[in-house]
């Protein structure tokens, strides 16, 4: 046999185990990747209902949901007369009463932000940002307010997790990002 | 079949089929080291001292440490605290040295930048030790997430959440990272398999490329000498070992090192036994609590610089600034661009270079741990803002620095 062919053989076979690996090694980085998604388990656990009807005015309640903390806050009519155009589309209004409901971590790193009742503000010890009685931001380094799980309501409740009309109406004018 | 021939000893038994005598030699007594040295040389050995006693202390702890969400704080705080025998030794030295690792890594850091031994064939030896840096980074991350207490949890909140990426809004990427809505089972088990197996495999595989690196360069020297090192090992095998410039790396230049360890190790004890509370933050003694931050959340001080830089910023140009001064100093052998290979001070403005640099960091380490609030977030926005200056300087005043 001549040199020729045996090269050709070769960078036949070369070729040939050089795809199967690359095939194999394409196969393994995606079962890699798949096996640090989280689990149908986890992503199935989501829905929590709350009842706002008994919650006190500038007492900040928080709920659970999806492991994260759930700030809600009954506005007082104080707490209203001090709200924009802008940050009233944060409120969730039931009846007459008006409720702030956002995700409790700030949108800059995650931590919890707590809430001064007399200042009627959140203040974030993290890193220094500071929030209105609306979880709207008022300081930097968190770069919007809170933002609001997706709700549906339900008489006086709340169901977390469902999407409502009033919830896509937040999301369509910008009042929120999707969680 | 190779032919062997009756071995008159065990050394020679093992030589015939480990060629130890020829890895001897070529690993120690003719690895040729500079005698125009000082202690600060000793910090390699130092440093991997170091690292086999974070393993060892490690291999002990894993026995009886339990990486669930549940059982994690207890196991820590209550059976290898109080119920294993010397399990406490075990913690206090894992912790104490992962802290002091740092400090080594920082002075063997700035000791190469001082006397330019990132050079002229120097760059693999930089950019390996960068990357050990990163590695060790990782790996005490990953540790601090284990005794799963509050800051364990809210550290792995924060810095999951750093991979959002501000704007880009990559929740998708922090949840995958995460492998849950917020840290939980599967990210305390994901970043002990970490801890314990993948970073340190990582870290050993660096370390001998470290040592690779060295080989062909040969360790920098208090003058930054160009040294024929064929000539002075020849001096050196004559018996010329007073005219030689070089001894070989064992026994003799281990033996300095060993010094310099003795001393070392006669500090860090001193931490293990009566100090270790300053490696044992108060809040990581309360179990993780999803619905309650601490009021003020820090890193380890080590991070503290590059926190302090993302942390006076808005989202998106704080996460930039954090992000370019993790890489930055890997780029030091390239941003420095005078020919000389010497110490800071003859090197004109890189002296005042060095030093600003220097300084400007441990600011930033004090400002990090400070809260966020009035004059404090000033001098950390100014010092964070001469650390970015300071690197734009840099070539600029390199290239105009005389060649000595």
């Amino acid at each position: 046999m001549s040199n020729k062919t045996t090269k050709g053989r070769r960078d036949f076979m070369g070729m040939a185990l050089g795809g199967f690996t690359a095939l194999g090694g394409l196969g393994a980085l995606y079962a890699m990747k798949r096996t640090w998604d989280p689990l149908p388990s986890v992503k199935a656990a989501g829905f929590t209902t709350i009842d706002l009807k008994d919650a006190p005015e500038n007492v900040l309640i928080t709920e659970k949901w999806r492991g994260k903390p759930i700030f809600v806050l009954k506005q007082s009519k104080e707490m209203m007369a001090k709200t924009t155009e802008k940050t009233k589309k944060r409120l969730i209004q039931i009846g007459d009463a008006h409720y702030m409901v956002s995700v409790g971590l700030c949108t800059h790193l995650g931590c919890i932000p707590g809430y001064n009742p007399e200042k009627e503000s959140f203040l974030c010890a993290c890193h220094g940002g500071t929030y209105d009685a609306t979880a709207d931001v008022t300081k930097a380094p968190p770069p919007r307010g809170l933002d609001i799980p997706p709700f549906k309501i339900d008489g006086t409740k709340l169901v977390l997790g469902e999407t409502g009309p009033e919830y896509e109406k937040m999301l369509a004018d910008g009042t929120t990002l999707a969680v | 079949m190779a032919h062997f021939e009756k071995a008159n000893s065990i050394g020679e038994w093992l030589d015939q089929r480990l060629a130890v005598e020829t890895l001897k030699r070529v690993l120690q007594t003719e690895y040729w080291i500079p005698k125009n040295i000082n202690f600060l040389w000793a910090m390699g050995m130092v440093l991997a001292a170091t690292f086999g006693i974070l393993l060892v202390s490690g291999i002990f702890l894993l026995m009886y440490y339990q990486p669930n969400v549940n059982s994690a704080f207890d196991s820590v705080n209550y059976t290898i605290m109080s119920e294993v025998g010397y399990g406490w030794l075990w913690r206090h030295i894992h912790g104490v040295g992962a802290s002091i690792v740092f400090l080594i890594i920082y002075i063997h850091m700035f000791t190469g930048i001082y006397y330019g031994s990132y050079k002229k064939g120097r760059e693999l030896i930089w950019l390996s030790g960068m990357g050990l840096y990163v590695a060790f980074s990782a790996e005490a991350f990953s540790g601090y997430m284990l005794p799963w207490g509050q800051m364990s949890y809210w550290a792995g909140m924060v810095i999951t959440n750093l991979f959002s990426g501000g704007s880009l809004h990559a929740d998708g990427l922090v949840e995958w990272i995460r492998g849950d809505y917020v840290p939980g089972q599967a990210f305390l088990n994901r970043f002990f398999m970490l801890h314990v197996l993948l970073i340190p495999l990582a870290i050993i595989g660096l370390i001998v490329l470290h040592f690779g690196t060295l080989r062909i360069p040969h360790v920098n020297n208090q003058d930054g000498e160009e040294i024929d090192f064929d000539e002075a090992a020849k001096l050196y095998k004559e018996g010329k070992v007073k005219e030689s410039k070089v001894i070989p790396f064992s026994p003799v230049f281990l033996s300095k090192d060993v010094l310099v360890m003795g001393v070392y190790f006669i500090l860090f004890f001193y931490l293990v036994f009566y100090h270790f509370e300053f490696a044992m933050d108060p809040v990581n003694f309360d179990p993780a609590n999803g619905l309650k931050t601490p009021t003020h959340i820090y890193p380890e001080w080590y991070f503290l610089w590059s926190y302090e830089v993302l942390r006076p910023f808005s989202t998106n140009i704080g996460l930039i600034a954090f992000a370019i001064a993790q890489v930055i100093f890997f780029l030091l052998p390239f941003l420095d661009k005078s020919p000389n290979v010497a110490p800071a001070s003859r090197r004109g403005l890189f002296k005042f270079w060095f030093w600003a640099m220097l300084i400007d960091m441990l600011v930033l380490t004090f400002m990090g741990k400070l809260p966020p609030e009035g004059i404090w977030s000033v001098i950390g926005l100014v010092a964070a803002l001469v650390f970015f200056a300071l690197w734009i300087a840099l070539p600029i005043i390199t290239a105009k620095e005389k060649k000595l």
